[in-house]
């Protein structure tokens, strides 16, 4: 999978605006209100998780969206002025402009308790096979593309990371960086 | 070990703070809230067969049995973070609450400033700030891994630093965790003291009082900021926060922290300094088995 860039050059003749690489825009709350080609809008990211993962809106109730670059997606609880160039401002939690939409190992371990959906449950082995970045064939009955790959620890069941699984088989999306042998 | 000498006057029990000194450190982590509880990451642990004892004084703080702390399960969910025992003090000191504005000046790589967002259930607006971008990049990975979605990354140089990015013209705390000489940590980096010179001392005093100075202008009246060195000198230490008094609007106030600790010094050499100074702890290594470090809580005051 590849994270494609989707270049706003392209919308010259839309009238809107392009998007600027090195500063944080604030998410327009629907896609009436946008100005500039090609971003999501809020109300779009909160059906994004409600339909694929079952993720209730209202869990984002106290966080704000925002995207740097051509479709990287922030989330964010605290407050700051729109546009914004700094360096980071909560975390990334979705890559938009692709055809799927993709979110991030830290944002599902984050709020991936939430999901209901499109959560494939690993044994241990599984599960330790998957955070140290292997791809391994598994029987799911569920949707194909990006699912929320967890395993029960302490009692009870905790999200790992992203997988994509296509044909029999759950790749591994955990990050070089994230990644660990266990 | 040799520039400690300089500390036999100050420090009580001068041969144990040497011995400890010697000793190297262990490994202990610090239970990230944001992403379980003390119960949830304690019970992970224990499933992991990582053995740990909890802090007296802080239970979110474990002294862990083992020598790679990092391959855990735990770990990989972001439950626990690597952080020295004594490095989370300031943050309690600080004490900030949920929904606050809190600027965190020299925040790379990340260790307190996520401890920040983690102490104010990650509910407010927490900007850890760095002038190093080398480090800044460490800083994000910290905060992401933990989950902190209070947190916004600055890259300027804290002496100037300027709140445009944010909707609001003053934090209501702010943490001080200067660049420092290090002296204290030299159970963890035996090499830390091999630069060392008064010179170089008197250098970064300099820059602490830049930024201890920008800190409490930025801060509101009323408002809490803590300034914390991983170091014994005095020059970096009660001098900074002396500086402070004089030229801001602001005063040292007590706290409480349940750990052995030694007051701030009245005097150095031939510096004097204000006796509100000994409300500042000095935490030895041999007091409570940790690093060092010094910790001063001001508040700011009307002009
Ligand atoms: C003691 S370390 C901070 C450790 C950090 N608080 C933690 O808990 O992970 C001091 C930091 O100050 C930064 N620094 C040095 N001079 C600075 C300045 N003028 N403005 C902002 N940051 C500075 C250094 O890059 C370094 O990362």
């Amino acid at each position: 999978m590849t994270d494609g860039d989707g270049t706003a050059a392209e919308d010259r003749d839309t009238g809107l605006e392009s998007n600027v690489g090195q500063r944080f825009d604030r998410l327009p709350a629907t896609a009436a209100e946008r100005t500039v080609e090609g971003r999501a809008s809020r109300r779009e990211v909160l059906e994004y998780f409600e339909d694929r993962f079952g993720i209730p809106p209202e869990t984002f109730d106290d966080y704000s969206f925002w995207e740097k670059g051509a479709g990287k997606i922030w989330i964010y609880a605290g407050e700051a002025s729109s546009p914004v160039e700094i360096e980071a401002i909560g975390m990334t939690c979705l890559r938009t402009r692709q055809e799927h939409w993709k979110p991030t190992t830290d944002f599902v371990q984050r709020f991936g308790r939430h999901a209901s959906e499109c959560v494939i449950e690993l044994d241990p082995e599984a599960a330790r096979r998957f955070v140290a970045g292997e791809d391994q064939e598994l029987e799911w009955d569920g949707d194909w593309g990006y699912l929320i790959a967890a395993h029960e620890i302490a009692g009870d069941l905790e999200p790992i990371g992203v997988g994509l699984y296509v044909h029999g088989e759950l790749r591994s999306m955990v990050p070089k960086g994230r990644q660990r042998e266990l | 070990m040799e520039p400690l000498e300089r500390y036999r006057p100050i420090v009580d029990e001068f041969e144990a703070f040497l011995a400890a000194c010697d000793r190297p450190l262990g490994n202990a982590v610090r239970v990230n809230t944001i992403k379980a509880s003390v119960e949830r990451a304690t019970a992970a642990l224990e499933e992991d067969g990582v053995a740990f004892e909890q802090a007296a004084w802080n239970p979110r703080v474990l002294r862990l049995e083992t020598d790679s702390p990092g391959s855990t399960w735990s770990s990989v969910h972001g439950f626990t973070h690597g952080q020295e025992e004594v490095s989370a003090v300031p943050p309690v000191v600080l004490d900030p609450e949920p929904g606050e504005r809190v600027w965190d000046c020299c925040a790379a790589p990340g260790g307190k400033a996520t401890q920040i967002a983690s102490l104010m259930d990650d509910r407010g607006t927490v900007v850890a700030n760095d002038n190093n971008l080398g480090r800044i990049s460490a800083l994000r990975f910290n905060a992401e891994r933990l989950g902190a979605t209070s947190l916004a990354v600055t890259n300027a140089d804290a002496r100037n630093y300027s709140l445009k990015p944010f909707p609001f013209d003053a934090f209501d705390r702010t943490l001080v965790d200067a660049p420092c000489s290090c002296e204290g940590t030299i159970r963890k980096n035996p090499d830390a003291l091999d630069n060392w010179s008064e010179g170089h001392l008197h250098s970064v005093a300099g820059i602490q009082k830049g930024i201890l100075r920008r800190a409490i202008q930025t801060t509101r009246e009323g408002g809490t900021v803590v300034y914390s060195t991983c170091t014994f000198a005095p020059e970096e230490n009660e001098a900074v926060v002396q500086h402070a008094i004089e030229n801001e609007p602001c005063r040292v106030v007590d706290f409480d922290l349940d750990l052995e600790y030694a007051p701030g010094l009245r005097e150095w050499n031939d510096e004097t300094f204000d006796p509100t100074l000994e409300r500042a702890a000095r935490i030895y290594p041999h007091h409570n088995d940790t690093g060092g470090f010094f910790v001063a809580k001001l508040e700011v005051t009307a002009e």
